[in-house]
């Protein structure tokens, strides 16, 4: 009898064991924007529970967004929401609807080399349009000087210089340009990738960074993230409210606050209202199906995004992204419960 | 006359023949395989090309191939500006590397000392290892601020009259791409050329020395024309990798969708433009507009490996006739 207990428990012991030590693969890709972030979050929540392996490949938002409607991967990741029509196509070939939860704050700020110019430049709208679409081609042009009282600036021709590869940035940076700019919006629009009018084209924010850092007179964009821990030096925006705000974490969430949340969180949060936002900032958005068959994978997952808006959000400071607003995380601690 | 039974392998007169046709034709066979292989990987590589770019085929037609434009929010593309860059940067390339690799080659394989030649050889082989995000490193960091400030400001002063180097010199451009791709392929047509210059019999060299050729002489006018199939196998080599080389060009080549006359300008190479934008590639159109691209790159060295052997044949030919 005590034998047939203890070989009973022992056995029980021993499934349990080997089920608890089961390790449980998650896969992800997509967006670069937050991959230090998500790089952190996932390397903690394995840290917490070991069994536990989410692994995430920052391919870019598109390759993301193709792989989880492929099915290749358990979740994506995009720093620009999911058109209507990929909406459409990830139903017609999941057979679920794909949910966005927002995840972290970031922003793309402007960088430049401009001889002569050691302070911080401002911009407004009309300027940043006008350089990058190739229309005001001199550093001391009327439109960037009025804004910039007491700066000397020379005459030196504007080199500008954007992402040659799609990225998210990139997307950011287009979106913002297409709500202040009517002309942006019909010559060139928004996208990862677009037909830019006039300038120099790098990859990634190095490329970016590097050539700007080598041009004279050139400005480029950069993420935030990238500007702070290289320690360069980037402009400040204008925005709706007629301040000239430099982009950190404050102003980007008071970006974030001045926006009304729509039930399926799809929002661009370019060109706030709000005294103090910062115009060029953006959520970034984990892509989760609805219905996920493997109950595991489906209960880590929805675990994570638990976690993700609990401990994980005290961890975005450390790294330069704006935590999510209390009551965008609310929203989608309530959203949560549709993934079954 | 042995009637007893022997083992097999024992009797070569009798099991000789029979045993190594067998092995013969197990050799013929496998190596036939090795080679039918690589065709057939490459007629799947094309294959995979034409049916992963149909949508953009069916929507532009002949005209993706003379169109510049290249707009991923219209979803218009052209493949002109890439082919362009591509075609221009890996000719300048040649241009700049064929005189220095031939050169080198003939100075390692008939003037130098054996050993100098020898220790050489070794470390120009070691410069076709470095992988190509060095050289793109190199090129941005090293040779683009050169470029700026020590190279082209006198070359404009002095030759800016002409088209080609006109313009605005941002440092990225047509120019330091080639530069870029010259140093990285001047390796391979050393070390093939090298090689095959060694391998000229010496009573060529012999025989000219003796008919009162001065050394250049023998070397210009006897040995290189010997080796030319090889040295043009080296430079065709050369060309391949050229054009084909994606990392070290999209640094230093400017990423801009445009055709200048100016070598001064910037531009984009078909390679550069896919690595830089498949990932991010989100509607399929555009995905299989950049698989067009690729099927376009690959016509095209199609065409330039067919007119070189076309080249190869004729010059042969007309050699032979000669003798």
């Amino acid at each position: 009898m005590m034998r047939r207990i203890l070989s009973t428990t022992l056995g029980a012991a021993l499934m349990a064991g080997i089920a608890s030590a089961q390790p449980i693969n998650v896969t992800g890709a997509g967006a670069t924007f937050p991959y230090p972030m998500y790089s952190k979050w996932f390397d903690e929540y394995h840290k917490a529970l070991p069994n536990i392996q989410i692994n995430y490949q920052s391919v870019g938002s598109g390759a993301g967004i193709k792989q989880v409607t492929e099915g290749t991967v358990d979740f994506g990741a995009s720093d620009g929401p999911m058109t209507d029509d990929q909406i459409k196509e990830f139903k017609a070939k999941r057979g679920t609807n794909i949910l966005h939860f927002p995840t972290v704050l970031g922003a793309v700020v402007p960088i430049y080399n401009v001889p002569g110019v050691a302070t911080d430049l401002n911009f407004t709208p009309e300027a940043l349009a006008g350089i990058f679409l190739g229309k005001i081609t001199k550093w001391n042009d009327p439109a960037i000087a009025s804004a910039n009282p007491g700066v000397k600036l020379p005459a030196n021709d504007i080199v500008p210089v954007h992402r040659a590869d799609g990225s998210g940035t990139t997307y950011i940076w287009t979106d913002y340009l297409s709500k202040i700019s009517p002309e942006w919006s019909s010559k060139v629009g928004k996208n990862t990738s677009v037909k830019w009018p006039a300038g120099l084209s790098q990859p990634k924010n190095e490329g970016v960074a590097g050539q700007v850092k080598q041009t004279a007179g050139s400005i480029g964009y950069v993420e935030l993230i990238y500007a702070v821990q290289t320690k360069m030096s980037y402009g400040k925006v204008k925005n709706k409210s007629g301040a000239f705000i430099k982009a950190d974490l404050a102003s980007v969430t008071a970006a974030a606050a001045g926006v009304t949340m729509p039930e399926d969180f799809r929002v661009s949060i370019t060109d706030p209202a709000g005294a103090n936002a910062y115009p060029i900032a953006s959520f970034t958005w984990l892509l989760i199906p609805e219905v996920i068959k493997d109950q595991q994978k489906k209960k880590v997952i929805a675990d994570f995004v638990k976690w993700m808006l609990g401990p994980g959000q005290k961890m975005t400071p450390a790294l330069q992204y704006a935590p999510l607003p209390a009551a965008v995380v609310a929203k989608e601690e309530k959203a949560l419960a549709k993934v079954h | 006359m042995a009637s007893a039974p022997v083992a097999y392998s024992e009797s070569p007169a009798r099991s000789g023949t029979r045993r190594s046709g067998g092995a013969d034709r197990l050799a013929y066979l496998i190596v036939l395989g090795a080679a039918s292989s690589i065709l057939l990987i490459t007629c799947f590589l094309a294959y995979q090309l034409w049916t992963g770019s149909v949508l953009a085929r069916h929507k532009f037609g002949w005209n993706f191939i003379t169109t510049s434009t290249w707009d991923p929010v219209a979803e218009q593309f052209g493949a002109l500006p890439f082919a362009f860059g591509t075609v221009a940067t890996s000719l300048v390339a040649l241009i700049i590397s064929v005189p220095l690799g031939l050169g080198a080659a003939i100075f390692l394989a008939e003037l130098a000392p054996r050993r100098l030649s020898d220790m050489l050889t070794f470390l120009i082989e070691l410069l076709a290892a470095v992988p190509s995000v060095i050289y793109g490193l190199l090129g941005i960091f090293l040779l683009v601020p050169f470029l700026q400030n020590v190279v082209v400001p006198p070359l404009k002063q002095a030759l800016g009259f002409l088209p080609i180097f006109s313009g605005p010199f941002y440092g990225v451009s047509i120019f330091s791409a080639s530069i870029v791709l010259a140093i990285m392929i001047v390796p391979f047509i050393i070390s093939v050329s090298r090689e095959v210059l060694l391998a000229v019999p010496q009573d060529q060299r012999e025989a000219a020395l003796a008919l009162g050729a001065t050394k250049w002489e023998s070397t210009w006018k006897v040995v290189v024309p010997h080796a030319s199939r090889g040295i043009m196998g080296s430079v065709f080599l050369a060309l391949a990798r050229a054009l084909g080389e994606t990392m070290a060009v999209t640094m230093v080549i400017g990423n801009t969708p445009q055709i200048k006359a100016s070598l001064l300008a910037p531009g984009y190479s078909i390679a550069a433009v896919i690595a830089n934008e498949f990932a991010e590639a989100t509607s399929d159109l555009y995905l299989q507009s950049l698989v067009e691209l690729g099927l376009v790159l690959f016509a095209i060295t199609v065409v330039i490996n067919g007119l070189a052997r076309l080249l190869i044949l004729t010059t042969t030919r007309g050699a032979k006739q000669q003798s």
